[in-house]
């Protein structure tokens, strides 16, 4: 229909209407932006030649809003007029912006900008309160130029062209864009020639500084990526991983997961020992002691004495002298034998640093993952949104088998019901009566938990010492195998017992009854352990005056090592096996027992410990260890394969890794290094065996180095003064203790601040959403006063209209949905109305 | 394993390396995952990239999707034309999105796609609903599921205009530390 268009606006100049507010035909005057962005958009639009779909009411669903807040009172209720009202809700930014891939490309141009002007996002105090904050993202209403999507695009590209390679491949992933266009922008971006570091603008003090940093820590980022890669690439696990996240879900798999980490950290832990101890000392064996080595026999697998006595497994092997020393001036008349001129290897100073580098470097591993971890699971206000979380969050999409995937939609559909019931649930405060049954049936039962625990203390120590009161002889070293078969038992059988007592108390929170059991089971563990550390390094000692006791400990700690890995199998077959046989059976249910994910997780830290515990000893433990995480692995697998189900219970995955990773760093490695350094401060080491053998503790190899270094010269006389004024010295402690207390606080500060930011900036949020509400409202009423008094209709029959390439489809303009693609508004069209 | 494979030339699988979260070795697996969809549909020779589509009903039989009961959207936001039928390229970003390596804001962003099943950029109270069917596969009743909806919106509607814009998302994702690992698909 070629009719020209004589729309005139007759806007009723009411008397109302003088001077309050703008017109909103007078858009400029109302936002400088919106009135940008709906030119641009009319531009583009106009290129494009879009229609105005119309949606049947059903897809679109702005009628079955059931929300009983204000939904928009604009889409819904104008039904019969007012499709200008709608055309310029439809064209608003906040429509636009989120699908557009111009926007997407605007966003990353800025981004990249901001990158490289560092500026973050502006100061609140400085921005009015009309601007929106997805604009402000966007940066358009800071940009006065308001340029077209082709020139952000070539900006975009341009910006990419002078970042480095690994920045821009960094930036091109992150985007939300299809391949298509990820791959048009990267062959866009790589000019002939290359990276242009040089890129002047205006910067900041010191640009080089910035770009030395962002290297760095993209380097370590890539390195991180590429170890984290490496692992991933252990191809026959990429395949068990998938199964078992397939059939039983993330929460189980964090298991395993935890598993391979300790394995990372084993394999860091044992490749110093072996370059720097156990392969030097093989290189040069020392002399043999006298005597016959006893013939191998099946025993010393698991007490790990006998034959693996005098090799390099244990302390006692290595020698405490310097390897490979060029030959002393020859005696009278002797002569010199020679040797192969090579570097002297001090065995004692190599022996405690190697141990000290790894510990070090473990500390550093296990701190950094640690604090990453964090990162990634604790959020400012996370507790709350528990509904939207449930919603949005709570499907894995890593489950793959049917039946995990029934049971995943069971599981989700009993926690929104529970959810949905505590709501609904007034929580009557309880009576005075049943708040001091709670407390008291809670009272009781940690008294008991803790009263076992004590027990089987006393019950380690009683036989501890009994075990020192009948020493065992060499023939009967099967005997030595008591003291780490009781441990493991009483490791073994106290948890089933923690669990029968918690039935007792019924939790309200799955999360914190998985919580106390941890809490209960570590308290356990670590108590038996240090009374075992008491034992070895207080009795142990003393007892064995002249003989090798460093050897006895380490072989302890083997044969605890290697008693726990054959009760984690006993405790696998009798556990699940044989209760999923007498479930089916005898009591004929279908439930197969729940995989015990902190029970286990404990384990591997108990493990973990006691081959951190028992590194100084006996260098290979590490080794001995890896082989048993792979065992564990493969035996826990298949177990849970044939035996288990998921938990019922939904798990907070993440939140709990966090915690393994704590646990495994605080009680637990922090023991460990407590352990070793009272064994090398301040334990008198034995005098028959050992790279100490002559000293009066293993840290004076060190101080005696140190006292070398200062006679050799003045070359190297800043080591002797680093070692007093600082290692020595006590004052430099606490100056770092107190700077890392400062940073702490200044921190925990900064935490503060944010979350008043947040609740600032909620504020805002929803102040913009009630000033949009008001200001459709407004544009709603003045378009139906305006309606009302125009005479001829003609602006409620859009279809007569034939603008310039806009097609309004469907003869129905009396529904309009709120889910048009896009429309555009024609500023000159609406003057002309 | 050596280098020699003529699926595609090294300037496409440099690309590929690039533009996704996956190496080269991956890359050539996930090939060999979408070939085996469509045999006779896919060629074995990409240097030419020829427009080949494999339509939905095969990637939805997927193991890994098969049982997702939101892979009719998943299929429908990767693809070119939204509606289902997926190229190589969809197919790998895809995949690439729902990997290990993929960024939070990257996944929260195709995440708000997905659960936005009328495609107007906003999630609204219908969409909400439908999510949560099909989450629970239609076992709550409609009381149930509209409650469950309004507190949702209660929850995370920031600016309180009954719905949920790209940023009322992504300030909820924030919050849920697990979102990374549900998030996830292994292949």
């Amino acid at each position: 229909m070629a009719q020209p268009l004589n729309f005139v606006l007759n806007v009723a100049e009411t008397p109302e209407d003088h001077g309050q507010e703008p017109s909103p035909y007078d858009e400029s005057e109302v936002h400088d932006s919106f009135h940008q962005l709906i030119q641009e958009q009319s531009q583009w639009v106009a290129e494009e030649g879009l229609e105005l779909q119309q949606r049947e009411p059903g897809a679109g669903g702005p009628e079955t809003s059931g929300s009983g807040q204000q939904a928009l009172p604009g889409p819904e209720d104008a039904l019969v007029h007012s499709t200008a009202t709608l055309r310029i809700l439809a064209s608003m930014p906040s429509r636009t912006i989120g699908r557009s891939r111009g926007a997407v490309i605007c966003q990353y141009y800025n981004r990249s900008v901001r990158l490289r002007r560092r500026v973050s996002r502006p100061e609140l105090k400085g921005v009015g309160r009309s601007a929106r904050p997805s604009l402000r993202l966007y940066d358009l209403e800071l940009d006065p130029a308001a340029l077209q999507e082709e020139e952000k695009r070539f900006l975009l590209v341009k910006e990419l062209q002078g970042l480095p390679v690994a920045q821009r491949d960094h930036m091109l992933r992150g985007m939300p864009l299809g391949l298509a266009e990820k791959r048009c922008l990267r062959e866009e971006s790589q000019t002939p020639t290359g990276k242009q570091r040089g890129r002047q603008g205006p910067r900041g003090l010191f640009p080089c500084c910035g770009r030395l940093r962002d290297a760095c820590v993209l380097a370590l980022h890539s390195l991180g990526l590429g170890l984290l890669a490496g692992l991933h690439a252990l191809r026959p696990w990429r395949y068990a991983l998938k199964q078992i996240g397939g059939q039983f879900g993330s929460s189980v798999l964090s298991y395993f997961l935890f598993l391979k980490t300790l394995l990372a950290f084993n394999a860091l832990l044992l490749l110093p020992l072996l370059a720097f101890i156990v392969g030097v000392q093989a290189a040069f064996p020392p002399p043999a002691p006298p005597g016959s080595a006893p013939s191998f026999t099946g025993l010393e697998l698991l007490t790990g004495g006998g034959r693996f006595t005098h090799t390099v497994m244990y302390y006692g092997y290595y020698s405490n002298s310097t390897l490979n020393q060029p030959c002393a001036p020859p005696l009278a008349g002797g002569q010199c034998s020679r040797e192969a001129a090579g570097l002297p290897y001090s065995m004692p100073l190599a022996y405690l640093f190697t141990v000290g580098l790894a510990f070090f470097i473990t500390c550093i591993t296990l701190v950094y993952s640690m604090s990453h971890s964090f990162g990634e699971s604790y959020r400012v206000g996370s507790t709350s949104g528990v509904h939207a979380v449930t919603v949005f969050c709570s499907w894995d999409h890593k489950v793959t088998q049917r039946r995990a995937s029934r049971l995943q939609h069971d599981n989700i559909r009993t926690h929104l019901k529970e959810l949905l019931a505590e709501w609904q649930r007034r929580r009557g405060s309880r009576s005075a009566c049943g708040r001091l049954r709670w407390v008291a049936v809670r009272g009781l039962v940690w008294l008991l938990s803790l009263g076992t625990t004590l027990g089987c203390t006393v019950a380690v120590y009683a036989f501890s010492e009994l075990m020192i009161k009948s020493p065992v002889s060499a023939e009967q070293e099967g005997a030595l195998l008591a003291l780490p078969v009781v441990v493991c038992l009483l490791n073994l059988g106290a948890p089933y017992l923690f669990r029968c007592l918690a039935a007792l108390e019924r939790h309200d929170s799955p999360v914190l009854e998985v919580y106390v059991a941890v809490c209960r089971n570590l308290i356990l563990k670590m108590v038996i352990l240090g009374i075992l550390c008491y034992h070895w390094l207080g009795r142990r000692v003393g007892a064995l005056k002249d003989q090798c006791w460093e050897n006895f400990v380490g072989q302890e700690l083997y044969r605890l090592v290697v008693l726990d890995f054959i009760f984690v199998l006993l405790d696998t077959l009798f556990g699940e096996l044989v209760w999923r046989l007498i479930s089916e059976k005898q009591l004929k249910r279908r439930e197969k027992p729940e995989f015990d994910i902190a029970g286990n997780v404990l384990e591997l830290i108990y493990g973990q410990t006691l081959t951190w515990l028992g590194v100084l000893f006996s260098p290979l433990l590490p080794a001995i260890q890896i082989v048993k995480l792979l065992l564990v692995f493969y035996v826990k697998k298949t177990s849970l394969m044939a035996n288990c189900q998921a938990p019922r219970r939904p798990w907070l995955a993440s939140h709990m890794s966090t915690v393994f990773i704590t646990l495994l760093c605080f009680p637990s490695f922090l023991g460990a290094a407590i352990f070793l350094c009272f064994a090398v401060w301040r334990v008198k080491p034995s005098s028959t065996c050992g790279p100490f053998r002559n000293l009066d503790s293993m840290y004076e190899a060190g101080k005696v180095w140190v006292r070398h270094l200062e006679e050799a010269g003045p070359r190297v006389s800043w080591l002797p003064w680093v070692h007093r004024y600082l290692v020595e010295n006590t004052f430099p402690v606490y100056l770092v203790s107190a700077l890392l207390l400062a940073v702490i606080y200044l921190h925990i500060q900064v935490v503060k601040g944010q979350r008043r930011v947040i609740c600032l900036l909620k504020e805002q949020i929803s102040n913009e959403g009630e000033d949009k509400v008001f200001l459709i409202n407004k544009l709603h009423s003045v378009y139906e006063r305006k309606e009302r008094s125009s005479p001829v209709g003609t602006d409620a029959s859009p279809g007569l209209s034939s603008p310039s390439r806009l097609e309004l489809e469907g003869g129905q303009p009396g529904l309009p949905s709120a889910r048009t693609h896009c429309c555009a508004v024609y500023p000159h069209r609406v003057d002309n109305l | 394993m050596g280098n020699k494979q003529t699926v595609f030339t090294h300037e496409q699988l440099e690309t590929y390396q690039d533009c996704t979260f996956f190496t080269r070795k991956e890359i050539m697996r996930l090939f060999y995952r979408y070939q085996d969809l469509a045999p006779q549909l896919v060629p074995l020779d990409y240097t030419s990239c020829p427009d080949v589509k494999v339509p939905y009903e095969l990637i939805g039989s997927m193991p890994e999707l098969k049982d997702n009961p939101f892979r009719q959207r998943i299929a429908q936001v990767f693809s070119e034309d939204g509606d289902g039928h997926m190229t190589l390229d969809n197919f790998l970003d895809m995949f690439s999105v729902m990997s290990e390596m993929a960024p939070r804001d990257l996944k929260a962003y195709y995440a708000f796609k997905i659960y936005d099943f009328n495609n107007d950029g906003y999630i609204c109270a219908w969409d909400l609903e439908q999510t949560v069917t099909k989450l629970t596969r239609g076992e709550l009743s409609a009381e149930e599921v509209s409650l469950v909806c309004e507190k949702v919106l209660d929850e995370a509607d920031g600016d309180h205009d009954g719905r949920l814009s790209l940023e009322d998302f992504q300030n909820m994702i924030l919050r849920a530390p697990d979102f990374l690992s549900t998030f996830h698909i292994r292949i």
